[in-house]
């Protein structure tokens, strides 16, 4: 080997070498988030310092613009940037986001249970100290739990909905004599002097919701556990205490398929008792206003859908709801929703953010846009203008209702959030009762 | 790259094609160009690869915005690796050699896959914490939970049908468009769909599929041929058993191409002369096709049978972008991610395990299949 050779092949090294240092001298930042860097811009470490927040969701279109709108002037005020995210698989992404290091920071749970999946395995932080306070004065004990997990909270309520709603055509039923019912039974003797006097089935039913697809189905489940079978089987329900194999969860179904397994009951304007899985639950508002069906069960938001579709909500409009009555007639049971921020990051914007979530000046600006509830004490009635809400505050309000939250929402994700949902669409389709409650009851959490 | 994008969304939209185009040209060319200048012997082509090897993970660091370590990483692996290529020229130090090549793909090896099946194997035992040991409660869960078994015989299914139906439709179809006119326009056809993804691929078909009520206009293909016909609109992806079944369909319809260009560059490699001599014994076409053909693409049908049976047996995308698993059509691959996501951890290693060992028979045949392919040459 020649002494000019290796001079070169050192030279070489020596040159790369220089390169590299120079290289990682110079990149200087990477590697660094980007929320840092965009904060570095602004000017020192004064409270005008901008900075971004991302939200993540269930809530999307229409009802995701009144969201933005309903933070839009404190975020400007206070000089951050909130991104929100909707997604429809919010329930089966949130949780790969969180395992996989890809966490938004606040994320709006639609369901307890699933905030306590996240919770108890560490992913999410504890309410901080605003937070706290601004729940204890804003909400009753009862929404303030459904934000705790294990002693500590995790979250405020955001929004609320009052689930068990029936829609119907006023103007229908005043034509054909038709009365509201005022127990269960009565429900059954309505729907079939209906399928008597119209000839075709009177309920319609739409099941479908993406990855979420079934979950219109816990809710009518849901509601005739605590209507029939009252609110202390609700609770040991929800706490697997009463297993899904239980003789009272099993009537449950059975009731609720005397009207969602009859092909002669069901599905208006959309076919028989199979096509409930694959119709949009969205799009049962369009034959509610179109009057090829009389009866739909859902939940308060689904005004928002019949203005969508063309209708006119009211006790005089094209369609107004009454609450499924309870088996013997007397008081009244309602099953209602609601969402819970959490937070996967304490960062000083992020806490901001997600302190005025939880207080009674954003509950107002949201609830003033329309459609939907908050249960925050704060809250001006009269900021509530749809007819309505008015009603569901009503009902919220008097001392005889016994609420109770979603049961779904409130079980472990695996069950609420999956083989309640699934064991629904199954059922739906045709699965014998028993075998769909042993599916649903192998999917509670092995520890 | 991120920069690089920011950059382009801010040019006009029309400008912005060519430029995406020339940036991915401009990539692939550099590829080959090393792709090829890889095996030339000399000290011009080393310095090249050298300097590749810096410059180019360097570049990518920077434009990545990655972390300065990888970048001191990368020098330094290139400066190495560069030291080795320099020693074997004068045939120094083989061992020494042998394993500086081969560590980095070793450690990619243990890190990627040794090292996760052991993990996921133990996870497989504990609960669904991760804290506590379970034993086998987890397996006892999969075999006797009600859905439990259909799902692993929904798997069976899958690979019985999928691989024996999409081979036979590319081997048919292979053999009848043989020497035909126009057969690369053929084969062009039975080939596009592998070009689109799974999930892709599933959309349109639950489009093929979709039901509406009998007195509204049908969207899908298939229910309006029944209705033209005079039947009324089937649910294809509820009616159980046969829902499963209109899924194997979509595997079916994306793997036939690719079992037919490989069967039919097998048929074109049957010496003629075999061929001829059987023709001259009398042999009609279905003896010809079945004595002679047949077993000279035997290697080539092992392949294609092989890999469609493991791309059926992990099959996830179909399942879960047509149906989510309702209606008893949930496979192995489909239930380990459902459970995954609820925070099932264990009862999903134990879902991946199944699967693991259901693969592990056709993947050890066929690696004996190769093996003895390489003796024959």
């Amino acid at each position: 080997m020649s002494r000019s050779r290796h001079g070169r092949f050192i030279a070489l090294m020596a040159a790369a070498g220089v390169a590299v240092l120079a290289l990682s001298g110079c990149g200087g930042g990477p590697g660094v988030p980007a929320a840092t860097t965009s904060a570095g811009t602004a000017t020192g470490g004064t409270p005008t310092e901008k900075s971004e927040v991302t939200i993540y969701g269930t809530i999307a279109d229409a009802e995701a613009k009144l969201l933005e709108q309903s933070w839009a002037d404190w975020a400007k005020e206070n000089n951050i940037d909130i991104k929100y995210e909707s997604s429809k698989e919010f329930e089966t992404q949130i949780a790969v986001r969180a395992q996989g290091g890809n966490a938004p920071d606040l994320a709006i749970f639609p369901q307890p249970g699933l905030l306590g999946d996240l919770a108890t395995r560490g992913f999410l932080k504890p309410a901080p100290a605003g937070v706290a306070a601004n729940v204890a004065s804003g909400w009753s004990d009862d929404w303030a739990a459904y934000g705790t997990v294990k002693g500590t909270l995790y979250g405020a309520p955001l929004m609320a909905s009052v689930k068990g709603w029936v829609w119907y055509s006023p103007k229908e039923f005043k034509e054909k004599g038709w009365e509201i019912p005022t127990t269960w039974q009565g429900v059954l003797d309505l729907t079939a002097k209906i399928e008597a006097d119209k000839g075709k089935a009177p309920w319609c039913a739409g099941f479908g919701s993406g990855d979420a697809t079934g979950w219109p189905g816990t809710d009518w489940v849901e509601d005739l556990v605590l209507r029939e079978s009252g609110k202390d089987v609700y609770d040991q329900w929800v706490a697997n205490g009463v297993k899904f194999t239980d003789p009272q969860i099993k009537a449950a179904f059975e009731e609720a398929g005397k009207i969602l397994k009859n092909p002669k009951y069901v599905n208006a304007g959309y076919g028989d008792v199979a096509s409930i899985n694959a119709t949009a639950f969205g799009d049962v508002a369009n034959v509610l206003v179109k009057g090829d069906c009389s009866l739909h069960h859902q939940a308060s938001f689904f005004s928002g859908f019949i203005t969508d579709a063309g209708g006119t909500v009211g006790p005089d409009a094209d369609v107004w709801a009454f609450i499924l009555p309870s088996k013997d007639g007397k008081g009244s049971s309602v099953t209602g929703g609601g969402e819970i921020v959490g937070a996967f990051s304490d960062d000083p914007a992020v806490v901001k953010v997600q302190e005025y979530l939880a207080s009674a000046d954003w509950a107002n600006s949201r609830v003033k846009l329309g459609g939907v509830l908050s249960a925050n004490k704060g809250l001006d009635p009269a900021n509530a203008s749809d007819p309505l809400l008015k009603e569901a505050v009503a009902v919220l309000q008097d001392p005889n209702t016994t609420f109770r939250f979603d049961a779904s929402d409130l079980m472990p994700g695996s069950v609420g959030a999956g083989s309640f949902w699934k064991g629904m669409v199954d059922w739906i389709n045709g699965s014998d009762t028993d075998a769909v409650l042993n599916q649903i009851e192998s999917g509670w959490p092995s520890s | 790259m991120s920069a690089f994008l920011q950059w382009l969304s801010t040019l006009p939209s029309l400008v912005q094609v060519p430029v995406v185009i020339g940036a991915f040209l401009a990539v692939v060319g550099l590829l080959l160009f090393f792709i090829e200048l890889a095996p030339r012997p000399g000290r011009k082509y080393t310095i090249i690869r050298m300097v590749a090897c810096v410059i180019l993970p360097l570049g990518m660091v920077a434009i990545l915005d990655s972390y300065t370590w990888a970048i001191i990483g990368a020098g330094f692996l290139g400066l190495l690796l560069f030291w080795f290529d320099n020693r074997s020229r004068h045939g120094a130090g083989h061992l020494f050699q042998l394993v500086g090549f081969l560590s980095p793909a070793a450690i990619l090896l243990v890190a990627g896959l040794i090292v996760p099946t052991i993990q996921t194997t133990a996870q497989s035992f504990m609960n669904s914490r991760g804290d506590q040991f379970v034993g086998l409660e987890n397996f006892i869960w999969i075999f006797t939970q009600p859905q439990g078994v259909r799902t692993v015989l929904n798997t069976v299914a899958w690979v019985l049908l999928a691989p024996a139906l999409s081979t036979i439709a590319g081997l048919a179809y292979a053999v009848f468009i043989d020497k035909s006119r126009g057969e690369n326009f053929f084969k062009i056809l039975v080939f596009m769909p592998m070009a689109i993804s799974f999930v892709g691929a599933s959309i349109i078909w639950r489009f093929i599929y979709t039901a509406r009520p009998a007195d509204q206009d049908q969207i899908g293909l298939f229910n309006q041929l029944i209705v033209w016909m005079g039947g009324e609109p089937v649910q294809f992806l509820q009616v159980e058993p046969w829902n499963t079944l209109a899924l194997i369909a979509v595997l079916i319809w994306v793997q036939t191409g690719f079992a037919m260009v490989i069967l039919s560059a097998a048929i074109k490699a049957v010496p003629i002369e075999q061929l001829e001599a059987a023709e001259l014994d009398g042999a009609n076409a279905w003896q010809r096709f079945a004595n002679v053909t047949l077993p000279n693409i035997r290697s080539s049908l092992v392949v294609v049978l092989t890999t469609i049976s493991i791309a059926s047996l992990k099959v996830f995308d179909i399942v879960r972008t047509m149906t989510a698993g309702a209606n008893d059509t949930s496979v192995i691959a489909n239930e380990m991610y459902t459970q995954f996501r609820n925070f099932e951890s264990g009862r999903s290693a134990a879902f991946a395990v199944v699967l693991f060992l259901m693969v592990m028979p056709i993947v050890i045949y066929n690696a004996r299949q190769i093996n003895k392919q390489r003796e024959l040459r």
